[in-house]
């Protein structure tokens, strides 16, 4: 990054002549330099790093069969050649921590940003209607919110059995709410600033107005509100399969292996479910902790 | 003047979020494989003997006209009979819905009772090792499973060290529930571990920002100790946006009772919305939604409120 600027500039400051465009540009740069003082955040990125290489490199160097069962070598205790023991049915359980946590990592990741589309387009055109296009659009927010998504999950998981790509549009539709408040009240401040005004005079259509101007403008909130909204999908996602609405066998995420583990944890094979557990909030707890420092660093009103 | 008008336009937001609650829990309704009566009959049922169904039923009637009986049913306080219970819906969720209340109310009340002071600690101690540390574990907190929590709970405060019974109170009354408060005990941390957390970073964030008024300046160059000034005016200007957001969370207290009374047999609202899941019990299930969310939207509308209450510079319109 260094190596960007001329000797003797600060950092930030935008030498004379050079377009405004790069008033941006080095903004995001402060930016992203705030969120590098911030240990917390610097700390979450690197567990979410660990976790991505550990669940898609990891199976790469240790290899585990996931799929079949082995039933001479059930529920070992950690030590010897399964480094983290074996489950009921003879899986690797070290194996099996990088098998389910691609699942949760996909679903989380991707419900949490469809979850964020939604939020973000359905908020910025509520503020920019304005009106009372605006006020029924909140009302239907309201009254998702007001709806627990874990009573609409159970719903679901008594009526069908989704697959992957099921469960994230489900996850995704019952968690984008939030991030429309957030994005709203954005496009609220945003709507009526000269650039769009005078854009408008000049004929410039409403869709132009939000996806040109308003969005790009946005892109701080949105990328904060993702991050936790990512964050609250992955947590979503281990209550999943305790509603009985996980991924099926053969394969499995870290929420599954969770509950299918609860019995086991009474009969004191705890590493069933400490694994898989630590795995959960320490990803959760790292997207959070990023989520706070890109909000700090941004100076983005959000949550929490 | 301007605070009845308030309150009117804000219960009439409520009555509509409430109506498009009715309209989303109708759409669930019909978004039922086969339609309720493929539920209730059962998979081997005859189209013969499901169009008998649906036309006792009035489900052969155009989708509004079913909403509208529905939403005329719902204004004479009828959910429904259970298909497994074959008990009204209304009548069981009446048994079931005051002790979910007794849960999520102590919950809350021992969540924030913890949240506030903590919450003000951190302030206080900005940026020193106590905050680090409270920050984290309420990262960690909030990152936590209810479901997680309530087994480790299980297995420390019940096998390990056995203070507490692993079961919740089982009693028909409120009495009865209150008088078995050793057995409260692990559900409540359980429903109010996620609470603490959220809330001591709302209060925290709020303290810091009241510490940097001038009134704090004000009343520090006036020879005001610390303590009195946290006490006596920090606290109350802190705590406004932390019942404000009390309103949102109510949803996120219902959700965490579904989970915690699973996990400890107690037979409330979530108990009895699970075995409706595991039974597909619609009409019990559906009903449970919308009480729900009834409640939600009410404790929203009562946050909101008392939030006006405490703080006289909260302006409608506002929030």
């Amino acid at each position: 990054m260094s190596a960007v600027l001329q000797p003797g500039q600060a950092p930030g400051v935008r030498p004379p002549g050079e377009p405004a465009a790069a008033a941006g540009r080095s903004g995001t740069r402060l930016a992203l330099r705030r969120f590098a003082r911030n240990r917390l955040a610097v700390a979450g990125l690197a567990v979410v790093v660990f976790f991505l290489l550990f669940c898609f490199v990891g199976p790469l160097l240790y290899s585990t069969d996931q799929t079949h069962t082995t039933l001479t070598q059930v529920n070992l205790p950690p030590g010897g050649a399964h480094l983290l023991g074996t489950d009921a049915v003879g899986h690797d359980e070290l194996g099996r921590l990088m098998f389910g946590g691609k699942v949760s990592l996909l679903v989380g990741l991707a419900a949490g940003i469809l979850a964020t589309v939604i939020g973000t387009l359905w908020g910025s055109a509520a503020g920019y209607a304005g009106g009372w296009v605006d006020a029924a659009m909140m009302r239907v927010v309201d009254a998702g919110i007001a709806i627990p998504a874990l009573f609409i999950l159970l719903v679901v998981s008594a009526i069908s059995t989704p697959g992957i790509a099921g469960l994230i549009l489900i996850l995704g539709l019952v968690s984008w709410l939030v991030p429309s408040r957030l994005i709203r009240a954005e496009t609220l401040t945003l709507k009526n600033r000269d650039y769009i005004l005078t854009l408008r005079a000049i004929g410039g259509t409403h869709s132009r107005a939000i996806a040109r101007h308003i969005l790009p403008n946005s892109v701080s909130t949105i990328v904060v509100a993702a991050t936790f909204q990512v964050a609250d999908a992955i947590l979503l996602v281990a209550y999943v399969s305790y509603l009985g609405l996980g991924v099926q066998p053969p394969s499995t995420d870290w929420g599954g292996m969770l509950s299918s583990g609860l019995t086991a944890a009474y009969s004191g094979r705890w590493w069933l479910i400490v694994p898989p557990g630590l795995a959960i909030i320490l990803v959760v707890c790292a997207f959070n902790a990023i989520g706070d420092g890109l909000r700090d660093a941004f100076d983005v009103r959000g949550r929490g | 003047m301007a605070n009845l008008l308030y309150l009117i336009r804000r219960v009439l937001q409520a009555v509509v979020v409430i109506l498009i609650v009715t309209v989303v829990v109708f759409c669930l309704l019909h978004a039922l494989p086969g339609g309720p009566a493929r539920g209730i009959l059962g998979p081997q049922a005859t189209a013969q003997q499901i169009a008998q169904f649906n036309h006792e039923q009035g489900l052969d009637k155009p989708l509004p006209v079913q909403y509208v009986y529905y939403l005329r049913t719902l204004l004479h306080g009828d959910l429904g009979t259970s298909y497994t219970l074959n008990e009204g819906v209304s009548q069981l969720i009446a048994q079931r819905l005051p002790k979910t209340l007794v849960l999520t109310v102590l919950s809350a009340v021992v969540g924030l009772a913890l949240a506030v002071p903590l919450g003000m600690w951190q302030a206080v101690r900005r940026n020193k090792p106590t905050d680090y540390v409270i920050t984290t574990l309420s990262f960690v907190a909030y990152s936590t499973p209810v479901y997680f929590l309530g087994l480790i709970l299980v297995l420390v405060f019940t096998q390990l060290l056995p203070w507490f019974p692993s079961q919740a109170p089982q009693g028909d009354s409120l009495g009865q529930v209150f008088a078995d408060s050793n057995a409260l005990v692990l559900p409540v941390i359980a429903g109010a571990t996620s609470m603490v957390a959220v809330f001591s970073r709302y209060m925290r964030a709020a303290t810091l920002e009241n510490l940097s008024e001038d009134y704090v300046r004000t009343a520090r160059a006036g020879g005001s100790r610390q303590r009195a000034i946290l006490w006596r005016h920090v606290f109350r200007n802190s705590l406004t946006p932390v019942v404000a957001m009390l309103g949102y969370y109510v949803p996120v207290l219902f959700g965490g009772s579904l989970v915690v009374e699973q996990l400890f047999n107690y037979p409330g609202m979530g108990l009895l919305f699970w075995s409706a899941a595991q039974s597909s019990d619609y009409p019990v299930l559906l009903g449970c939604v919308l009480v729900i969310s009834v409640a939600t939207v009410v404790g929203t509308l009562l946050a909101d409120i008392l939030q006006r209450i405490i703080d006289p510079r909260v302006k409608a319109g506002t929030s």
